[in-house]
């Protein structure tokens, strides 16, 4: 490293030392800690927003995808904004807000629990946080580690300590009020860097519309002489198995969609677009910032921001993955991107070394390492007030006048046990992406239905929501395990109980599983709440009206 | 974007317009809902064991 990167790394780490202090001298109240105070700056809550939404996998693992499967996931960015931003920030955002602050909510599950007048609902979404998030976090952690050590060439375990106390220390001082003012840092270092990578590679490879025009050739000459060779004649995980294996999933070229239906469609639409696009919806650590503003306007302003952030990242990385395959192809003696990189996680991180000036990879750096901080820390927070708001004070009595201090306590055993993992899946392939999946699909079965009929509907009951939480976490859990084709095989549950990989075979495996446990858990919050005797209308008035 | 397939194109046009749309959202109701009314959080810290109490 030369003087000017050793100055520029300690310049942030001390922006971000300020940020958490400045976010500790705010910080005087449970709900300062907790929800940021309730008076966020629009422009701090909308960045936060994206960049906790987007973190090193996205930028990464599904840039790595792009460059793998097409263009085809741009229906995931389309997701990310419309349903991500617009539907989440104009129909869900001040109906969130307005009952936070009815119900003096302050965690994701607080708000659920006190809808429906239901410690259950809040131990068991506090529970299902404290499970099932640190797989979540430890794949983030794993991400932004790695990539610490690749440029700089330090021991794994020294960059993941190094980066767990970094985040660890800005997280406990400044609780969520640090943990906005860094996002929103970090998300203009990563809106910046973005915006530059797209300039440098269009330029590189003669402008937008001849670059993806050249894909077609550049598939022609590197993927369509497989067709007729048998995939078991290559070497499984090879670069050029991956693309055997995409055709036979259907998929026709980087600027085509996969034939109607196909395992490839079933997977770039359920899994893809609508798993990771509907399942951010219910994701606690985003929707706890709606209740971060103080009024609609500042909801209203964030669209904006927080629009035109998405498009910036995910667009413009699955854009640009794809297209390194033309510049593989044009200055790596006609080869694709995987066949040069080796692998899909590879290619973003081989494509920005080789291809880029030694200025821009290390400003690119920042921007993965800040997409990686940014999600952490956010996760560190919701999991934390998962384990001491939802389930301590709930289990060991309310009003309790350590509560701060039982929250901090649980983020510092959520971090301890998310850096295990970390250590522990170190070397699992793939698991940025499964672990992502798991969490998003999770999320959506089983909170969406009662986060939706909690702020609409107001004849949906407390076991209406119950029944529905538990039949999206069976159905969901049941799924991942049994029938879906990377889970199930992966797990291994399935093998080693019934001798299968999947209980079920042909196109039905590759469905995601919130596409079957979204639709039972909703249809069972219904057919419930109908069956059962609606709430008290003291109740239903304390949730809806001021 | 005339090499993309219909599918894909209409990823990359929806895409494009659902940012716009978030704009142009943004940009109209910018500062359109003065009518709104700002709910008290400064009591919530004094509030706290009150409605705890209520809500069990």
């Amino acid at each position: 490293m030369n003087l000017i990167e050793n100055i520029v790394i300690i310049v942030y780490l001390a922006v971000l030392a300020y940020l958490g202090y400045v976010g500790y001298k705010q910080t005087k109240s449970s709900a300062d800690y907790l929800i940021a105070g309730g008076d966020t700056h629009p422009f701090v809550m909308a960045l936060s927003y994206g960049a906790t939404f987007i973190s090193t996998a996205a930028i990464v693992g599904f840039g790595g995808v792009a460059a793998w499967l097409g263009n085809s996931l741009l229906w995931l960015t389309f997701c990310n904004i419309f349903i991500g931003v617009f539907i989440a920030f104009v129909f869900l955002g001040n109906p969130t807000r307005k009952m936070g602050i009815r119900l003096n909510a302050h965690t994701f599950p607080e708000l659920l629990g006190r809808r429906f007048h239901s410690k259950f609902i809040q131990v068991f979404g506090g529970v299902l946080i404290t499970v099932f998030m640190p797989l979540y976090t430890s794949a983030v952690l794993i991400g932004g580690t790695e990539f610490l050590v690749a440029y700089f060439h330090v021991d794994y375990h020294i960059a993941l300590l190094v980066m767990s106390v970094i985040v660890t220390a800005y997280v406990l001082a400044g609780g969520l009020k640090g943990v906005m003012l860094t996002d929103a840092l970090q998300g203009v270092i990563m809106f910046v860097a973005m915006i530059v990578l797209m300039v440098m590679v269009f330029d590189a490879i003669g402008g937008v519309d001849v670059g993806l025009s050249k894909l077609e050739m550049v598939w022609d000459k590197t993927v369509a002489p497989l067709l007729h060779v048998n995939i078991k004649e290559l070497t499984a995980g090879s670069p050029d198995f991956l693309m055997k294996l995409s055709m036979n999933w259907g998929f026709q070229g980087w600027n085509k969609m996969p034939v109607f239906l196909s395992e490839g469609w079933l997977f770039i639409i359920t899994t893809i677009a609508m798993g990771v696009g509907v399942g951010v919806l219910a994701q606690p650590q985003l929707v706890v910032r709606f209740m971060t503003v103080k009024s609609k306007n500042e909801l209203n302003r964030a669209v904006l921001i927080g629009g035109v952030f998405i498009i910036a990242m995910t667009g413009i990385i699955y854009l640009v993955g794809s297209v390194t395959n033309v510049w593989y192809y044009e200055f790596n003696e006609g080869k694709n991107a995987l066949q040069s990189t080796g692998g899909i996680g590879k290619v973003i991180p081989h494509f920005i070394n080789a291809a880029m000036p030694k200025w821009f990879a290390f400003i690119f750096l920042f921007a993965l390492i800040s997409a990686a901080m940014s999600t952490l820390s956010s996760q560190f927070h919701a999991m934390g007030t998962a384990i001491g708001r939802d389930v301590f004070e709930q289990l060991a009595g309310k009003n309790n006048p350590n509560s701060l201090l039982i929250t901090r306590v649980g983020i510092i055993v959520m971090i301890v046990i998310s850096v295990s993992l970390a250590y522990v899946f170190d070397k699992q392939p793939a698991i940025i992406a499964r672990s992502t999946a798991i969490f998003f699909a999770l999320c959506a079965s089983i909170f969406l239905p009662t986060y939706f009929g909690g702020l609409f509907w107001k004849r949906m009951t407390k076991k209406g929501a119950i029944a529905s939480m538990i039949v999206g976490t069976v159905v969901t859990t049941f799924w991942l395990l049994f029938v879906h084709f990377q889970e199930a095989k992966q797990l291994g549950v399935a093998k080693m109980l019934f001798g299968v990989d999947s209980l079920l075979s042909g196109k039905i495996i590759f469905v995601d599983a919130m596409m079957i446990a979204l639709p039972l858990s909703a249809l069972t919050a219904v057919i419930v709440s109908l069956m059962t005797k609606p709430e008290s209308t003291a109740l239903i008035q304390k949730c809806f009206e001021d | 974007m005339g090499t993309f397939d219909l599918g894909v194109g209409a990823a990359f046009w929806l895409m494009n317009a659902s940012a716009l749309l978030c704009v142009i959202y943004g940009v109209i109701y910018w500062n359109k809902d003065k009518e709104e009314k700002v709910l008290n959080t400064k009591s919530w810290e004094k509030d706290e064991a009150k409605m705890t109490k209520d809500l069990g």
